[in-house]
């Protein structure tokens, strides 16, 4: 059982401070306060990334989606997602002088992920 | 060569799924409607109207008015829903033709939850799974069927889901021109973790920025979720707000971005008095952004006429008001998935109530001095002390967690019945990671923090130069697959039905969603009360031969003296149509030759409603020349009025020496139309004139056969005009010239 909120309609006591503006000065509170809400999300979604975004990442690599969900679940549980999978994939191409695609069927494969992890870990470190 | 769309013939499914791997399609970018600087369609002069459709169909009194088709300027979204993409193909193009030019493809139930892309075509429930494949196949009709029609269709799906940046760059690469996206939609009513669904949200805004999407966000759920839904006004501005914002700062243009809207409320609530001020209050809100004015489903039923006349109402708001797009909601959707010919009634209901509209506000102001001004403040102020509230509580996130939103109550009145969602619960919880400073994507379109310059500085704004081209820019790149499940895909589907896609032996049975399906709807009214009712319409069907009989919709007409009853049932019969006898279609001579003939054979007619019957409009336009009804062609013409005696008009005849005598007759309860024609065919025996006469009988319920069978020399229906009169007598008239000349011709070589 939740306890959300319950009360009466106040809105006359609340509009007090509103009671004042004109409606044009009403119109820019509404959006002034809508910015301070959504640029902590915007600041989190900034910094931030989720296996669909690496996912997406990786499409517009030239990967198929059957391909791209084992890359990034493999980089999870490497703990390498943070530095972005497609990030990982370009590393190896251009470590190995190969084709982005070839070093992510590599990957795919199981190949190169310790030479990954032990060059991003230094790397943070 | 490009293959093109004939308006007579089908489109061939098959072939839009021939080599799909290699199509791309024609455009990206949603295309809006543009006001033509043609407003001027027969005799009428509009305000609101884009171009004319080179193919198209009118409404059905489009016939009265010389089958002018008005388009209105605001885009009109049709929504489809039958689970099989291949059979939605047909459907969209129907619906192209009756004005729509958005169309949306429900998607499946249950595919917000599935983290990644689907591939291939399983069947759906409800909406079709959302792939590449049936995405492209989507998009590579509609580029033949808007070149068919003469105008771009903008196709769209939807960007939500725990994989939503997936699909967002599948939509993007495969030209979908419009999405739903909104993280509130997963948060609120997917239960999808909301943090996750932010942070996805900025990645695929991004997408659709690039791509030139439309958005339309998700707010109209909270209508249709709320118990009672005129009162979350105030939150619904919230939460457009947040949605527009957030968008627009991760770089969309106002222009693309769209507030889902819904009158909130019904009749017989007064709808248009509730709902107009939460119109006007959005609209002043959101001046920069777009409106996508969608229709009541809240308060619909299975009656497909009340919800007409609600969605009607709806657009009685976007005319007061603006609707950049008017979404329609098919009026069976109280009943069923939305079937082929609800989907055309819907787009029609639009198109005839927009350019019924049309002009309006040249006509009426509204009055923002009296109660619509005060509440339209009142509902600004409301959403202004929803978001201080969020505020106070620490954000937004907090604000879901307290179950501040779709409460019942009207904000600032809480309920304390809102859906709550926890920061760490939800689908998808635990799996948003924080970027590294070294976080790099070389891909266009990603939004945040992407540390290029790590490799080469001069492409720290163009990301996917680093890999020479991402899919976006190169869409060679993408990998395409065609299906996975050997079992459920759209091939196995067209074996299934296909004989009915047979061209050279076409056979048909009757369908309502997918080609062969044989489903009908059948009309009953039952002298009985309804619970009866109910359960004889079942065996009424069943002796119809109908398999699956289901009541779909009932209706009292009263508590014992009748029940009106719909029911649906599977019919399973085929018909070849090379086994069908067709009448031949009647002849229609053209404007000069009816003069010419009407100039050697000079005619004269005598016209009159019969009987006790008023009507007089559809015979003044069968004679008046106004109408291009026959006197336009030479005739003389006595016209005597209505509720004439049968006699008099006889009389008359006889009197003037006319050729012919028109009869109109109207009214048609116990068959009284017919009984008239009989008795002026008798009575005009009974006097010995018959053989003087042509003599016809016109009206909407009159059909040829019956008309003929009461001694009628030709009857006149619903959709005959002065032209098909005029054609009648003139043959006839030649007809009897030639017989008589070859009789004496006959005559004369006997003497």
């Amino acid at each position: 059982m939740n306890h959300y909120t319950k009360r009466e309609d106040d809105f006359e006591n609340r509009r007090k401070h509103l009671e004042q503006m004109t409606e044009k000065e009403v119109e820019a509170r509404f959006w002034s306060l809508l910015d301070e809400i959504v640029d902590p999300l915007l600041a989190l979604a900034k910094t931030h990334t989720t296996p669909s975004i690496e996912r997406s990442v990786l499409l517009r690599m030239g990967f198929s989606s059957l391909e791209a969900k084992p890359m990034v679940e493999e980089a999870i549980r490497r703990n390498l997602i943070g530095h972005g999978v497609g990030h990982l994939v370009y590393y190896k191409a251009m470590q190995d002088g190969t084709a982005i695609r070839e070093a992510g069927l590599a990957m795919l494969n199981g190949e190169g992920w310790e030479a990954l992890e032990a060059h991003f870990s230094q790397e943070v470190a | 060569m490009k293959p093109s769309l004939m308006p007579n013939e089908k489109i061939d499914v098959r072939s839009i799924l021939e080599d799909l791997e290699n199509y791309r399609p024609k455009r990206r970018s949603w295309i809006w409607r543009e006001k033509s600087d043609c407003q001027t369609y027969g005799p009428f002069q509009y305000q609101n109207m884009s171009s004319p459709l080179t193919n198209g169909i009118a409404q059905p009194a489009a016939g009265y008015f010389g089958n002018i088709d008005p388009q209105p300027e605001n885009t009109i979204t049709t929504e489809i829903a039958s689970g099989r993409f291949e059979d939605d193909i047909r459907r969209m193009r129907m619906a192209a033709w009756h004005g729509a030019d958005h169309i949306m493809v429900i998607r499946t139930a249950g595919q917000s939850h599935f983290d990644g892309l689907i591939e291939g075509t399983p069947q759906g429930i409800g909406g079709i799974p959302i792939s590449r494949k049936q995405v492209r196949a989507h998009r590579k009709a509609l580029d033949l069927i808007e070149e068919e029609v003469g105008r771009p269709i903008n196709y769209h799906s939807y960007i939500s889901g725990v994989a939503g940046p997936d699909i967002a760059v599948m939509l993007a690469e495969e030209g979908v021109n419009g999405a739903h996206q909104d993280p509130q939609y997963n948060v609120l009513y997917r239960n999808i973790n909301m943090v996750r669904s932010f942070v996805d949200a900025a990645e695929s805004k991004k997408v659709m920025t690039w791509a030139e999407m439309v958005q339309i966000d998700g707010a109209h759920n909270a209508n249709a979720t709320a118990r009672e839904a005129w009162k979350v006004m105030p939150e619904l501005m919230v939460q457009h707000g947040i949605n527009a914002l957030f968008s627009h700062k991760v770089g969309m243009p106002k222009a693309n971005i769209a507030l889902s809207t819904v009158p909130p409320t019904a009749a017989p609530a007064p709808c248009v008095r509730l709902d107009l001020p939460y119109a006007v209050a959005l609209r002043d809100l959101f001046k920069a952004y777009k409106i996508r004015a969608q229709m009541n489903t809240k308060y619909i039923t299975s009656s497909s006429r009340e919800a007409t006349v609600t969605h009607v109402m709806n657009m009685l708001i976007s005319r007061l008001t603006s609707a950049d797009i008017q979404s329609t909601i098919t009026p069976d959707e109280g009943r069923n998935v939305p079937w082929h010919m609800y989907n055309i009634e819907a787009c029609e209901t639009a198109k005839q109530a927009l350019s019924g509209m049309d002009g309006l506000m040249e006509l009426v102001t509204l009055n923002r001095e009296g109660v619509l001004g005060s509440e339209v403040r009142e509902l600004k102020e409301r959403a202004v002390l929803f978001l201080e509230e969020i505020i106070a509580v620490g954000g937004y996130f907090e604000a879901v967690e307290k179950g501040f939103f779709v409460d019942s109550g009207l904000y600032p009145e809480r309920n304390g019945d809102g859906i709550g969602r926890r920061l760490d619960g939800g689908v998808g919880a635990g799996t948003v990671y924080k970027r590294h400073s070294d976080y790099m994507a070389p891909v266009t379109a990603h939004f945040g923090n992407n540390n290029i310059a790590q490799y080469d500085e001069t492409k720290a704004s163009t990301p996917s130069a680093l890999i020479d081209g991402c899919t976006l820019e190169k869409p060679e790149k993408i990998i395409y697959i065609d299906e996975l499940d050997p079992e459920d895909n759209v091939n196995k589907r067209l074996d299934e039905s296909e004989r009915y896609r047979q061209k050279e032996t076409p056979t048909i049975t009757p369908e309502v969603q997918w080609l062969g399906d044989g489903v009908v709807q059948v009309d009953l009214v039952l002298p009985t009360d309804a619970r009866s009712a109910k359960y004889a319409a079942v065996y009424f069907g069943k002796q119809m031969n109908l398999q699956e009989v289901e009541v779909i919709h009932i209706e009292a007409l009263h508590p014992s003296e009748g029940t009106r009853v719909q029911i649906k049932g599977v019919l399973k019969v085929d018909l070849k149509l090379s086994d069908l006898i067709i009448p031949e279609t009647p002849e229609v001579y053209d404007d000069d030759t009816i003069r010419h003939i009407f100039e050697v054979n000079p005619v004269k007619i005598v016209a009159g409603t019969v009987g006790e019957d008023e009507h007089s409009v559809g015979l003044r336009e069968v004679i008046d020349i106004k109408h291009g009804g026959i006197e336009k062609y030479g005739c003389d013409v006595t016209y005597l009025g209505t509720s004439v005696p049968i006699e008099k008009l006889v009389d008359a005849a006889i009197e003037i020496n006319a050729d012919v005598i028109l009869a109109s007759t109207i009214i048609s309860h116990d068959d009284v139309h017919y009984k008239n024609m009989k008795r002026i065919h008798e009575y005009a025996i009974e006097k010995g004139v018959r053989n003087r006469f042509i003599i016809c009988a016109g009206g909407t319920q009159v059909t040829p056969e019956i008309a003929r069978k009461n001694g009628m020399d030709e009857g006149f229906g619903r959709y005959d005009r002065g032209v098909n009169v005029a054609t009648f007598i003139a043959k006839t008239l030649t007809d009897a010239k030639e017989a008589h000349i070859s009789e004496r011709a006959v005559s004369g070589k006997e003497a």
